[in-house]
């Protein structure tokens, strides 16, 4: 039993390191294609990460250990959170560290060790991308707590895998209100969290209006490519995770026999994901920094809606 | 229609009629607004139209159908007349609450409203009291969008919501009103619409704006 807990878990975290550049390469193939470019390639992220590995990082002078840290605390959370999120198995032996609040601590560890680091570097961008990152995050973190909560309620755990097995059982769960509208939230602020277009540009070269790149200007070689591929697995496992928790079908319990099937679904609904949102990015523009709040306050007010509606209709 | 998918229709037409009111606070685009109000407009018609096949009234399918092509089709319509084709009146520029925060008053309206209706919901436990919240927050929400926005087809609209919440609270809580009361509303409410229209191009004549602010002051 806990064998085979071990073998899904590992296989979930393989999945993911080994697919994340994928999903991005392919997120960026489908703009491309839309746009009337020919592409990189689907491989390019990869082949990107290879040449960056086989480079020795350089550190600014100055700079202390908030700088040198980030890389591997950044990629370290996303490990545990690959390894905690069901997204293959609902039988991980993390399990009980599965709670919803653990998971958004995760995240938000790894996106204030990058804002802290950028403030290390003591440049103007760095200084600039964190303000806006942690902006973003302060009003993005109390948005994915409400929505969790009205996920949470219905279920009566914040567990991760019982809220998942528990959709799996009662399948019109996923179409009442307040999972429609917690789906809403959460999306929105997956796509704030991730740094995708209309919250920031990942594809931008002007450093005005840059959030996530801002952060990263200094890091080179084996820092950049661990911080690069910390973020397309942070994005991966988002979107898994909105995956796991709104269309739950294909995940597998505690048996082998189920994992294969269990990757085909995943693999298959988060690129179905990835290609819808790069389809999206192509029609839309980055908001205003100062509209973001509208945004976000946005799917705050869904999340809110979410609780009450799953408190009240009942 | 079974029993049991029943609940699930009138909650899923519930939320789409509290969001479409959300949704108006959200927009600055005047014609996003107005596609938003039809929307609503044909949630508040579909809610009548799932109580009147539950109650298998054909009376109730009936005035659905007129409150389907009066609100989402010809009162968009001629609020859409209204909004003309000039730029600078296309978008509510400054509105009196940011929009960040009229939308987390928004939030805090339709707690008010679960928690006023609450003594309501419990007199006649059922599924169509149950969303009775959902009613009387797009009402709260309404009457917010009246005082808080500044141009005159803004403020239309946040009437017309203001009328759909009230319409959708009669209909869920006291099974509906008289048929003639209905037709009188509707009657009346096209009227408004009518003389607003009226208003706000003669607003727009004598000011070049449909700043209602402007109408602050008395001149000769």
């Amino acid at each position: 039993m806990n064998g085979t807990a071990l073998i899904s878990t590992a296989v979930q975290v393989l999945v993911v390191v080994a697919g994340a550049p994928l999903l991005v390469g392919l997120m960026r193939q489908v703009r491309a294609r839309l746009e009337g470019r020919a592409g990189a390639g689907i491989g390019q992220p990869w082949r990107d990460l290879r040449k960056l590995l086989r480079r020795a990082p350089a550190t600014p002078t100055g700079t202390g250990w908030a700088f040198r840290l980030a890389p591997l605390l950044l990629v370290g959370t996303s490990l545990v959170l690959a390894a905690v999120v069901p997204l293959l198995t609902t039988a991980s032996p993390l399990d009980r560290a599965a709670d919803l609040f653990a998971i958004v601590g995760l995240l938000a560890l790894g996106t204030v060790t990058l804002a802290l680091a950028a403030l290390d570097t003591g440049t103007a961008f760095g200084g600039m991308g964190a303000s806006r990152e942690m902006t973003i995050l302060a009003l993005v973190e109390p948005t994915i707590l409400v929505a969790v909560f009205a996920l949470s309620a219905r279920v009566g755990s914040t567990n991760l895998a019982e809220i998942v097995t528990t959709t799996q059982h009662d399948p019109l769960r996923v179409a009442s209100p307040a999972s429609l509208l917690a789906a809403a939230a959460l999306l929105i602020v997956v796509v704030a969290e991730t740094g995708r277009l209309p919250v920031d540009n990942p594809a931008t070269h002007l450093e005005l209006t840059m959030i996530h790149e801002a952060m990263i200007l200094e890091y080179a070689g084996t820092d950049l490519a661990l911080v690069e591929l910390a973020a397309s697995m942070r994005l991966t496992i988002l979107l898994g995770l909105l995956t796991s928790l709104f269309l739950p079908w294909g995940i597998a319990g505690a048996s082998l026999a189920a994992l294969p099937l269990a990757l085909a679904a995943f693999v298959a609904k988060v690129a179905v994901l990835g290609l819808a949102l790069g389809a999206v990015e192509v029609f839309i523009a980055k908001l205003r920094l100062f509209r973001v709040p509208e945004l976000l306050a946005g799917s705050f007010v869904l999340a809110l809606l979410a609780v009450a509606s799953s408190f009240f209709l009942v | 229609m079974t029993d049991i998918s029943y609940p699930l229709y009138l909650d899923l037409a519930a939320g789409l009629f509290l969001l479409t009111a959300v949704g108006v606070l959200w927009r600055h685009q005047l014609s996003a607004m107005i596609r938003l109000f039809a929307l609503q407009g044909a949630a508040l018609a579909a809610i009548v139209a799932i109580l009147g096949i539950h109650q298998h009234s054909l009376e109730l399918v009936l005035v659905a159908l007129g409150l389907g092509v009066l609100r989402a089709g010809v009162l968009p319509y001629l609020a859409r007349r209204a909004l003309g084709d000039s730029p600078a009146e296309a978008r509510e520029t400054r509105p009196v609450v940011n929009v960040a925060a009229s939308l987390l008053a928004a939030a805090a309206l339709s707690l008010l409203a679960y928690a006023a209706t609450r003594p309501l919901v419990a007199l006649a436990p059922s599924p169509a009291t149950g969303i009775l919240p959902a009613a009387v927050a797009v009402v709260l929400i309404g009457f917010f969008t009246l005082v808080a926005r500044r141009r005159a087809l803004s403020q239309v609209v946040g009437f017309l919501l203001l009328d759909n919440g009230i319409t959708a609270t009669a209909f869920l809580a006291a099974a509906g009103v008289p048929l003639i009361v209905e037709l009188g509303v509707s009657f009346d409410l096209l009227l408004v619409v009518l003389v607003l229209q009226v208003l706000t191009t003669r607003l727009r004549t004598a000011f070049g704006s449909s700043d209602l602010d402007e109408l602050r002051e008395l001149h000769d």
